[in-house]
């Protein structure tokens, strides 16, 4: 089997592979031009015949359980991030797998991270063929100088739920770290030595898998509640010693900047937002992970404090400033997709405002309507963005991958986008001609902030007026470009094979642009 | 082998420097190694950077590393120049091209609330002064420079001056004390500075050294622009001599005071509240004040404290300072906001204007507000708060015809 074949310009004109480790992917054609008709894809037939008459799944050890769903060559295998960095599961999958001779798997994670670098040698002994979720730190440095076998499959948290409807991946075994579980499989995270909060990425896997696996280190006697995972899907279930550390779900990119400079572009961002008249009674946001969008949420919480409105509801990732907020009563609900500190954990445990929300309800494509349409504005990250409003986030500007795509191009649907970055980091320039990788394009990008100025697309024509009189420094998204360069000098362009070595997805499983491999 | 010589920084913890290792050799031309954290991106660029100073200098063998963590070229050039100076015997500089924004005069009474102090060996703080807008920014040879780092600041911090938009801000030097500042004065005077710090100045002669190193460059050079300077008065002999130093010269146009020296001077403690800098900072405002010259304030150390910055400047502002030194970005919004007039200053003076509008259309020779007689001197207050108002942005330019 080639790894690709049939490349084609898509609708933003890059050229993409429309087979991708055999399967068949449509290339992007367009914001809501790619509406598929037909069914969803199915689950197996189970049978409460085939099960436990006293509901009790419990086999005697990860290996086991994962015997048992006949784990063979060619698999694919799902876990997921709810404990982000903490992750202690999807390591041994793979070191039973490697242990037990099996070949060709597919690892199907909702996100990965620097904790998953082990893995590495089993994408070296064969055990993994490829990665389909997002390949970051080393594991983005071995794909994108062309070690990996197949090739890598990059898909929002939105693309993924749509990408198992679809049947676009069918996942033979999925892994399901539980904080809480009793015998039947039903599960949550709100407690436990592992608590972590919802476990909502859990959810498509769970319902789609031909075999699920609940491990958990906290046992509880049937019923488990609230069954955020509901037995009903599950196979089998283990006790372990410990599935994950709760602590490590804070990193860096989950903590407020202490740097003046990001926290000037977090406060032009607020202000932007008051001058646009977004700011009132009963409006909604979106800060995404990343030390500067989540300062600009505590930006919001002082306006609001100030002028003594509240926000219907928030989207979370939440932390302890979400958190805050809510107790504060700067607003009735977090909607939350996943807890990014203790803090949210135990807010999620205790308060009936602060709601756990899945891909399903959030982001998906295939649903009829959801959640992220209807926040008036969220505010997100980007590695680059270029004189369209098309933006980057999955690679650097040296072409390696970086990030995964998150609940990022979901979260683009929404009401106002706006992306507070700076101009430049480190003398590359953030605002550039062309962005190495579109990850979302910009039609659906509307404001730039940087700490040199802001630049609204072009197609918003009621923001531009609204901020026609603001003091705020409002320039052309080329002024931004030309003011970068002027800084920093032109970059040279990465130096890229041909060979493609992953594909980045759009929300609606066309495929929006291709990674080609580092020449090293 | 020849002498090696270095320049720069290196450390994980440095971004936006890099660090230069330089050998002069005897034959094989030029051995360039280039490191950079930027990778494919600005490898070669930063190559042809360090080549076209190499050739400047007419250096015709060398073995030069270069650890670069996004440096911009005026960082690169500036250390291979001072890496270059330490073993070449050379009157040439590497100049970098000036910014026009860069060469813009500043003038005796424009505010200086706030004036960034930006340590004169580190790139990194220097980018990204100009986004807070402070009234002036301080790129300082001086006390926030390592001895071992003087010679290579002197380098940065002429580059920076020619190259770094600091969007507005007043471009400041602080030069060291004695001869070590005079030869800094050669680095920075023939590249638009605008003012000049004279630390710990105790006497007109000081200043006055200064004045006239300063002149004979400037001659020398046929430069035009204005230089001002801005005494520090940092002990017990600058605060008792304060009126003679703010009067040395007609290019004096501030005056500061500097409390960690000044109260090591006394032999005591610097404390939030300032009781024992009570009579210097008097002192030196009436000093200031008598010379007519602004009267600066001391920074405030704790850059966490916001709320005691807020108390130190109302307390700086009733003394009668005219503004203060900040060592971080983030106090430059407390310190504008707290020296600039608040509201119901604001209102006040609105309304004796307008009454001295009014009068003065009326050809009336006595201002009068309600049944109270306003002497010229309030009417002078009230027109520099509204003034103070208008260029801080607390103010509508056009608050007379809108309020009509």
């Amino acid at each position: 089997m080639k790894k690709y074949d049939k490349i084609v310009k898509n609708a933003l004109g890059r050229e993409v592979p429309t087979i991708i480790n055999g399967v068949e992917m449509p290339p992007y054609k367009g914001v809501g031009k790619y509406i598929p008709d037909g069914r969803k894809h199915a689950p197996r037939i189970p049978s409460m015949a085939n099960y436990p008459e006293d509901g009790n799944k419990l086999v005697a050890s990860l290996k086991e359980a994962l015997q048992k769903a006949g784990l063979k060559d060619g698999m694919t295998i799902s876990t997921h991030h709810h404990f982000r960095n903490g992750d202690l599961l999807a390591v041994q999958i793979f070191d039973i797998a490697a242990e037990l001779g099996v070949k060709d798997l597919v690892w199907f994670p909702s996100a990965s991270f620097p904790c998953h670098e082990p893995l590495i040698k089993h994408m070296e002994n064969g055990t993994i063929d490829h990665i389909e979720g997002s390949m970051n730190g080393p594991l983005g440095k071995f794909t994108s100088e062309g070690n990996m076998n197949g090739v890598g499959v990059l898909r929002s948290h939105g693309g993924r739920y749509q990408a198992v409807q679809d049947g676009e991946v069918q996942i033979d075994i999925a892994v399901i770290a539980a904080p809480t579980a009793d015998e039947f499989g039903n599960a949550h995270g709100l407690e436990g030595d592992a608590a972590c909060g919802l476990l909502g990425f859990a959810l498509a896997d769970s319902q789609y898998a031909d075999n699920v696996i609940v491990a958990t280190d906290n046992l509880v006697p049937f019923p488990c509640i609230p069954w955020q995972i509901q037995g009903n899907h599950v196979d089998y279930t283990v006790v372990m010693d410990k599935i994950g550390d709760a602590n490590k779900i804070v990193s860096g990119t989950t903590r407020i900047t202490k740097s003046p400079d990001r926290q000037l572009i977090a406060e032009m961002t607020a202000k932007f937002c008051d001058d646009a008249g977004m700011i009132k009674d009963g409006w909604s946001f979106q800060a995404g992970a990343g030390g500067t969008t989540l300062s600009v949420g505590n930006y919001f919480a002082d306006i609001m404090r100030e002028r003594n409105i509240k926000a219907r509801f928030v989207r979370g990732g939440s932390n302890k400033y979400l958190v805050d907020m809510l107790e504060e009563g700067l607003t009735d609900y977090i909607l939350d997709g996943q807890t990014f500190d203790l803090e949210g954990v135990r807010s999620m445990r205790e308060n009936p405002g602060h709601v756990n929300t899945s891909p399903f309800t959030s982001y998906n494509y295939h649903a009829k309507g959801n959640f992220a349409q209807f926040v008036d504005v969220v505010v997100l990250g980007a590695t680059e963005v270029d004189v369209n409003f098309n933006a980057n986030v999955a690679t650097h500007s040296d072409g390696y991958l970086l990030h995964g795509l998150g609940g990022w191009q979901n979260c683009l649907f929404s009401k106002t986008v706006i992306l507070p970055i700076p101009l430049f980091r480190d003398r590359i320039p953030v605002v550039r001609d062309e962005v190495t990788t579109i990850c979302g394009p910009g039609e659906l990008i509307d404001v730039i902030v940087t700490e040199r100025g802001i630049a609204i697309n072009p197609r918003r024509t009621d923001l531009i007026e609204k901020l026609k009189d603001s003091p705020l420094p409002i320039k052309s998204i080329e002024e931004l470009k030309d003011e970068a360069e002027r800084i920093c000098g032109k970059p040279a362009k990465p130096e890229l094979d041909d060979e493609i070595i992953a594909a980045i997805k759009w929300v609606d499983g066309t495929v929006i642009d291709a990674v080609r491999k580092v020449k090293s | 082998m020849g002498k090696t010589v270095t320049a720069g920084n290196k450390g994980d913890k440095i971004r936006s420097d890099c660090h230069v290792f330089l050998e002069l050799t005897d034959s094989g031309g030029w051995v360039i190694e280039v490191n950079t954290k930027t990778g494919i991106l600005f490898q070669d660029a930063i190559r042809q950077k360090a080549e076209e100073v190499l050739n400047h200098f007419e250096l015709k063998n060398a073995r030069l590393v270069v650890e670069d963590y996004g440096a911009l070229d005026f960082v690169i050039a500036a250390r291979m120049e001072a890496a270059i100076k330490q073993v070449a015997e050379t009157d040439k500089e590497f100049l970098p091209e000036i910014i026009p924004e860069n060469t813009t005069k500043s003038s005796r009474e424009q505010y200086r609330f706030t004036r960034l102090y930006l340590p004169g060996d580190s790139p990194k703080l220097m980018l990204n002064a100009g986004i807070h807008y402070p009234n002036g920014v301080i790129l300082d040879l001086e006390d926030a420079v390592a001895p071992g780092k003087k010679h290579d600041a002197r380098f940065l911090v002429r580059n920076a001056l020619r190259q770094v938009n600091f969007y507005g801000a007043e471009r400041m030097v602080r030069i060291n004390q004695g001869e070590r500042g005079l030869t800094d004065l050669e680095y920075v005077i023939p590249h638009y500075v605008n003012l000049i710090l004279v630390p710990k100045a105790e006497s007109a002669d000081d200043i006055q050294q200064v004045n006239k190193k300063i002149e004979a460059i400037k001659k020398e050079q046929n430069l035009e622009y204005p230089i001002w300077l801005m005494p520090i008065i940092e002990s017990a002999l600058g605060v008792v001599k304060a009126y003679e130093i703010a009067s040395a010269a007609d290019n004096v146009v501030a005056m500061a005071i500097g409390l960690e020296d000044y109260t090591a001077d006394l032999g005591t403690m610097r404390t939030d509240e300032g009781t024992e800098s009570f009579y210097a900072r008097s002192q030196l405002v009436n000093a200031a004040r008598a010379a007519k010259v602004q009267p600066i304030d001391s920074v405030f150390s704790d850059v966490e404290d916001m709320e005691a910055l807020k108390q130190n400047v109302k307390r700086s502002k009733a003394l009668g300072f005219d503004g203060m030194g900040c060592i971080h970005p983030r106090q430059i919004k407390v310190i504008k906001q707290n020296f600039a007039p608040d509201e119901a200053e604001i209102e006040k003076a609105k309304k004796i204007y307008k009454a001295y509008v009014e009068a003065e259309k009326k050809g009336l020779g006595v201002v009068s507000l309600g049944t109270k007689m306003i002497d010229a001197p309030v009417v002078k207050r009230a027109r520099r708060s509204i003034d103070v108002a208008i260029k801080t942005g607390l103010l509508d330019p056009d608050w007379m015809s809108k309020e009509e």
